[in-house]
């Protein structure tokens, strides 16, 4: 294969309504144990273009530890420390409410572009029915406000409104983060 | 400590389907309406989870063997190599399928099809690819199933694929059909992919050295997840 040839990518399909018996064998909800003192719940609704909830999607989460370090061989930061029972990600389908939830901890400040600190956020992805190609968007966190405006990829949103959908506000000692698929108030998507 | 300048990331994927394809009736409520905002890969999305390793069972690849009697249907053997945008192996990664059994019917609460189940046959199945990116799966054919998206519709015969690739950026989730199926022009989840060569690739081929004697029918299933960019870039360490 010569280096400039590219080979064409197998498209995306839609994950289908019909996927639960067979990608949650294992326990993906929580990402430490609740009772780590440093744990914290990340929950929220997907809702379509009606307002109705999603209540057979599956949402899938990845972020760095606490330290800010992704457990990932393309992040050889040995001076940044790596927790040998954080892997980092997470999946749980949407319940009937279109609800989801994760226990994990808070992911540190991680290098961006251009030697720019991005501020803690975990990375998202939404399949569904109806969905054909999985939907990535960002969660960012409500108490981290100068971190996050000095965050490359929230500065790169013009629309105040639509850079508040990407951070998660603070309720009942958890962090609420609601997806909107489509419509008014919809939810940065990002093309990754 | 510096951080990175220029990362490489991955390239664009090629043949994805548009958010939105009306005729396929789900995508209505549930495409956004705005395009994707472009964002450069940083190091969040050029990392991934390295998931399921050390979980997969001797026989999670083997779906004919996961009960107490054998399935009903055609066996079959499904393999490929996933490969990336330079045709090198993806190696070590978690492949992830599901499907209908040979009547059509998924072990699922929310078929409705009134095909039945078979007691030996659940239709899920993992493995880990190997040195040359090459996974197995032994399986029946799954059926083709009505729907409602539209008066009359069928789904082509399909196995779902999930693949995570060495990045959040090369997550994939797909569906491999058979060849020659004639739902394929009326399918709009198949028809989501407008480029005809892209819809080719989402078809296996017979193959009859994977083909067993006496056994089972082979087909082969290549998977390309995207490449990485050759923009030079610097360590975060460096």
């Amino acid at each position: 294969m010569s280096e400039n040839t590219s080979l064409e990518t197998a498209p995306s399909q839609t994950i289908g309504p019909f996927f639960h018996y067979a990608l949650f064998e294992e326990d993906l909800s929580e990402l430490v144990a609740p009772d780590r003192p440093d744990a914290i719940r990340v929950e929220g609704k997907i809702f379509d273009g009606a307002g109705a909830v999603v209540p057979d999607a599956m949402v899938e989460i990845w972020q760095a530890n606490p330290a800010g370090r992704y457990r990932h061989p393309e992040d050889d930061r040995d001076e940044v420390p790596l927790d040998e029972n954080f892997l980092g990600f997470g999946r749980v389908p949407t319940d009937e409410n279109g609800g989801f939830s994760f226990v994990t901890v808070k992911p540190g400040v991680v290098p961006g572009p251009d030697g720019v600190s991005q501020a803690p956020h975990i990375l998202v992805s939404i399949f569904a029915r109806g969905v054909l190609k999985r939907l990535a968007t960002r969660i960012y966190f409500p108490d981290e406000d100068e971190a996050n405006e000095h965050d490359p990829v929230l500065a790169s949103i013009e629309d105040p409104e639509q850079r508040s959908t990407l951070v998660a506000r603070s309720e009942d000692g958890a962090f609420r983060f609601d997806i909107r698929l489509q419509g008014e108030k919809e939810t940065v998507f990002f093309d990754v | 400590m510096r951080h990175e300048t220029t990362l490489a990331g991955y390239r664009s994927s090629s043949g994805d389907p548009d958010s939105l394809y009306p005729e396929y009736k789900s995508t209505r409520l549930r495409a956004p309406d705005r395009p994707l905002t472009i964002q450069p890969h940083t190091l969040s999305e050029i990392t991934g989870p390295a998931y399921g390793h050390g979980k997969i069972r001797e026989l999670d690849h083997d779906l004919t063997r996961q009960h107490d009697g054998e399935p009903l249907g055609e066996r079959i053997i499904v393999t490929g190599r996933v490969l990336d945008g330079d045709g090198r192996p993806v190696r070590n990664s978690l492949v992830e399928v599901w499907q209908a059994n040979a009547a059509g019917r998924y072990v699922h609460s929310g078929d409705r099809h009134p095909a039945p189940l078979d007691p030996n046959f659940t239709g899920a199945g993992r493995c880990l690819t190997d040195d040359d990116g090459r996974y197995r799966f032994v399986t029946v054919k799954p059926g083709a199933y009505p729907w409602g998206n539209h008066e009359n519709a069928w789904r082509p015969a399909h196995i779902h694929f999930s693949l995570f690739g060495p990045a959040f950026a090369t997550r994939l989730i797909t569906q491999m059909y058979f060849p020659g199926d004639p739902l394929f022009e009326y399918d709009p989840i198949f028809q989501s992919v407008r480029d005809p060569r892209a819809r080719e690739r989402l078809i296996s081929t017979f193959d009859l050295e994977t083909t067993e004697p006496e056994w089972a029918l082979g087909y082969n299933f290549d998977i390309i997840l995207r490449g990485r960019s050759s923009t030079p870039f610097e360590r975060p360490h460096e």
